[in-house]
């Protein structure tokens, strides 16, 4: 059976799963929980510096969007680091990393962008023996208004250099939480890659407003008629994250950098996906705060039963394995060309397809044939979009089929094109390139 | 239980009161707001979806659906009321699963349909139970229309062309309105008054005068309404029996089966009603279904539904023959009544004949079986009689002893249009009588205002 242990920067887990630095995290009590339940490691729930603890709003701290049958696809909050007292909570890791010392325990931590703040905490967490750091440059909400957070992770100088002072005043690894609320996320990257940092993990909470109160014209969640952007999560999130992932793993600049994948994982098809695209370990909140510790069982199980049918022996020949298909749009082969093609036998004939096709794309899916209610492409007009795919509610339903080398294109009334060529060489760009011989 | 649950002959009071109110309870529980969410969530909004081609009045389903879901059920009703004013009773009474639910995509993918009829409740019972109208009469537009009969076609009828400002007086031959919803529906379906509340909510409308008491051919003539009125609708329904012909069947506990529906729905106190020990159904319609699982539910304790043909000829769809099942009672194929056996008068049993198809035909194989029964429901359906037209048969024609309709209700006759059971041509469906109501309310009004 395929053997997920991980090593990440140093920091082992008998499977790369691990809870990410949130509420499931913020006390002992639910961290032996989710050790019981399998999970690999925990980022402990930020920790800020001595001193009050800070206040959470006693309202509603979570906002939700839902799918059908109210599934639960994206998640904001407005909760900030821990509200407990520090050396409660050092006390707490400290002994729960002693009665679990096969498992990653990794520390979040957020202190004022000065160094002696950070010169202050670094030795408190040492000192619990816990594995590593997690810098949280990533709350986009409350803690940003205080200078911290995003606040910091938004400013690519101000990453580097607090990732600096961690790594001169600390043995433990750091790794480095990034924010997904910029516009590129390899700036921050970089500077963090600058400064030292062990690895990057991402992505951190979306700025969000998950929904409005049309009785009370207020954001959702509303804390006596007002409501503010809460730090969106979930499902919903995946595509965003997955491609800030790979753009970090892709990017030459950071080439071997660590990176702890985080956003909207769910099943061990998210973590999987995930590893593929450079992650050496996965961090997952929601999908617990859904669904409860437990999942972590389908999760490791699902992987190595994934690994074992494909003949992966080890995380190490999986993760990353994506990253170099990962490309340019001007890199792709415009000589690829797909038609739909439609399983009469799975058909259930709701007629999805069609109606995307013909309202809103490319009117290449009939919905009459010989008087019958039919749903064939018409591959004369299709352009191989893939949308009837994605709306059709029979998985397997259509296929997107390459045509072959040679064969003819009806849409075209070409024969399809025997080599790779894409945009660079493309007799329509303007700034093309000679394609080579 | 009561005493008397194994009294011979007919008699009232088998079971205690709880027993009644149990056993004729809602068949279909309404759908509560959480149930109604997650079934609506289900619904694919299909496109040219096939539950809406297979709803007779042509419901916009996938649109009420989505209304539902996206929490605006009073929208979802106007929705369903739009084509079908009668929808609430429609939700409660439709075959769904030879209609709606059978076109579901879902009943193909998953063999597990959408559960339309009970979403269309749902929808439905929020909007009367807010007492919200959607449709206003038009301004007065001067013309008077007649409705023959306050059944599902004509109370259809009656609103679309009150909608259009015409002035509608209903004549209703029965003391109550509703026609076959009031007289005809198996109790279970429609308990709790409904479908007098449906009623006031259509007429709810206004410019609707609904005529109690009067019926055509007895206490008025078609000639009489073509007379003071600028159109027609006949939407009398069917009221006439089919003989069993067998021998003997004037005998006492010899009953129709629609009029112990129509006497089960009047009563107040279903104590009081009088079932048989062991009762045989003639016939394999919804009808005999309704009968046989409403003599088991009042107490008897044998109930057996005999039909001349095979499971698949019934009329009665599976679910409804599963229901029957599940209620306890035995319905047996392949048997014909020859003679009724009566001793003093009374009913003592029924000697059926076994019978086969021979060359295509039914043919009886001479062997029989005698069945014991204290009562025998006659439901091998309902005939139209002509004779009501009082004279004016000659000038309507009729199709297979019902009145012949062109594709938009009109008759032979000018200004005389028809609908529901009493057309030829029909399915005897609630929902097929709406649409047919409905379509001759817009073809009146086309001529009307042309």
């Amino acid at each position: 059976m395929a053997d997920i242990r991980s090593n990440f920067v140093g920091i082992k887990s008998p499977n790369p799963f691990w809870l990410a630095s949130a509420p499931p995290t913020d006390k002992a009590y639910n961290v032996e929980r989710a050790f019981r339940a399998g999970w690999g490691g925990v980022v402990w729930k930020t920790l800020g510096e001595a001193g009050p603890p800070v206040v959470n709003v006693n309202g509603p701290r979570y906002g939700a969007i839902w799918g059908a049958d109210r599934r639960l696809l994206g998640l904001n909050n407005i909760e900030l680091i821990t509200d407990r007292d520090l050396y409660l909570n050092l006390t707490e890791i400290k002994r729960v990393k002693r009665n679990w010392p096969d498992r990653a325990l990794v520390v979040s931590l957020m202190v004022p962008c000065e160094e002696n703040a950070w010169k202050a905490i670094l030795p408190l967490v040492e000192e619990t023996e816990a594995d590593g750091i997690e810098l949280n440059f990533g709350c986009p909400h409350g803690m940003s208004e205080r200078g911290m957070g995003a606040a910091v992770g938004q400013v690519p100088e101000y990453v580097e250099m607090v990732v600096r002072w961690c790594k001169q005043n600390t043995r433990m690894p750091v790794i480095t939480k990034l924010t997904p609320n910029i516009t590129d996320v390899r700036k921050p990257a970089r500077a963090a890659h600058a400064g030292g940092t062990d690895a990057v993990s991402l992505i951190n909470t979306i700025n969000s407003i998950t929904s409005v109160d049309l009785d009370d014209f207020a954001p959702e969640p509303t804390i006596d008629g007002k409501g503010t952007h809460g730090g969106y999560c979930g499902p919903a999130v995946k595509p965003i994250a997955l491609n800030m992932v790979a753009e970090i793993a892709r990017d030459p600049a950071m080439a071997g950098l660590p990176i702890s994948g985080i956003g909207g994982i769910t099943t061990w098809r998210d973590a999987a996906e995930f590893l593929v695209l450079g992650s050496g370990t996965v961090q997952v909140c929601t999908a617990a705060m859904t669904y409860g510790f437990k999942i972590v069982e389908e999760m490791a199980e699902g992987l190595k039963n994934w690994m074992d049918a494909k003949g992966h022996a080890t995380l190490d020949d999986v993760i990353g394995r994506a990253t170099p298909n990962v490309t340019d749009w001007q890199y792709l082969n415009l000589n690829y060309i797909t038609k739909a093609r439609i399983d009469q036998d799975l058909c259930i004939k709701c007629g999805r397809c069609h109606i995307a096709c013909e309202d809103t794309s490319h009117q290449a899916i009939t919905a009459i044939v010989d008087g019958a209610r039919r749903f064939e492409v018409k591959e004369e007009e299709c352009v191989g979009c893939n949308l009837c795919v994605n709306v059709c509610p029979v998985e397997g339903c259509i296929d997107m089929v390459p045509l072959a080398a040679g064969s003819l294109d009806q849409r075209t009334g070409e024969a399809v094109p025997p080599s790779y060529a894409n945009w660079t060489t493309h007799p329509n760009n303007p700034s093309r390139v000679a394609a080579a011989e | 239980m009561a005493d008397g649950h194994y009294a011979d002959g007919i008699a009232a009071g088998r079971l205690s009161g709880e027993d009644y109110k149990r056993n004729f309870a809602d068949l279909h529980p309404p759908l509560d707001a959480h149930e109604a969410l997650v079934e609506a969530d289900r619904c694919y909004f299909c496109y040219d979806a096939p539950c809406a081609t297979a709803c007779p009045t042509s419901i916009d389903i996938p649109m009420f659906i989505r209304q539902i879901a996206t929490g605006n059920p009073l929208g979802s009703a106007r929705t369903i009321f739009d084509q079908n004013i009668l929808g609430g009773m429609c939700a409660r009474v439709c075959p769904t699963e030879t209609l709606c639910e059978e076109a579901c995509v879902r009943e193909e993918a998953e063999g597990k349909p959408v559960q339309i009829g009970r979403l269309q409740r749902y929808a439905t019972d929020v909007a009367m139970a807010a007492d919200r109208q959607f449709y206003e009469r038009a301004a007065s537009s001067g013309r008077k229309v007649a409705v023959v009969g306050a059944g599902p076609a004509g109370l259809a009828c009656a609103h679309r062309l009150a909608m259009h400002g015409h002035a509608v007086t209903v004549l209703e031959a029965r003391e109550k309105t509703g026609g076959l919803n009031e007289y005809g529906i198996a109790a279970y379906k429609a308990p709790d008054g409904f479908a007098q509340a449906e009623v006031d909510y259509v007429t709810a409308i206004g410019g609707i005068d609904i005529e109690n008491g009067k019926m055509l051919g007895r206490d008025f003539a078609l000639g009489d309404l073509l007379r003071d009125y600028d159109a027609v609708f006949l939407g009398m329904g069917l009221s006439g029996v089919n003989a069993l012909r067998a021998e003997g069947e004037e005998a006492g506990g010899v009953e129709n089966a629609v009029d112990y529906i129509a006497h089960l729905r009047q009563a107040n106190d279903l104590s009081s009603l009088p079932v048989g020990r062991r009762v045989v159904v003639i016939g394999g319609g919804m009808t005999a279904i309704d009968a046989a699982v409403q003599a088991r539910l009042l107490g008897a304790e044998e109930v057996t539904v005999c039909y001349r043909r095979g499971r698949e000829q019934m009329n009665a769809s599976v679910f409804e023959q599963d229901l029957a099942a599940s209620k306890g009672v035995t319905i047996r194929h392949w048997l014909q009544p020859k003679k009724v056996l009566a001793d003093g008068g009374r009913v003592t049993g029924i000697e059926l004949e076994y019978t086969a198809l021979s060359n295509g035909r039914l043919a009886g194989t001479g062997e029989t079986v005698t069945l014991k029964a204290d009562q025998v429901f006659k439901a091998i359906g309902q005939v139209f009689d002509a004779a009501v037209l009082n004279g004016s048969s000659a000038s309507i024609a009729l199709e297979g002893n019902r009145i012949k309709v062109d594709g938009e209700g009109r008759t032979s006759m000018p200004k005389v249009w028809a609908g529901g059971d009493c057309i030829a041509g029909g399915d005897d469906l609630t929902v097929s009588a709406v649409a047919q109501g409905r379509d001759a309310a817009e073809s009146i009004n086309r001529v009307l205002a042309g």
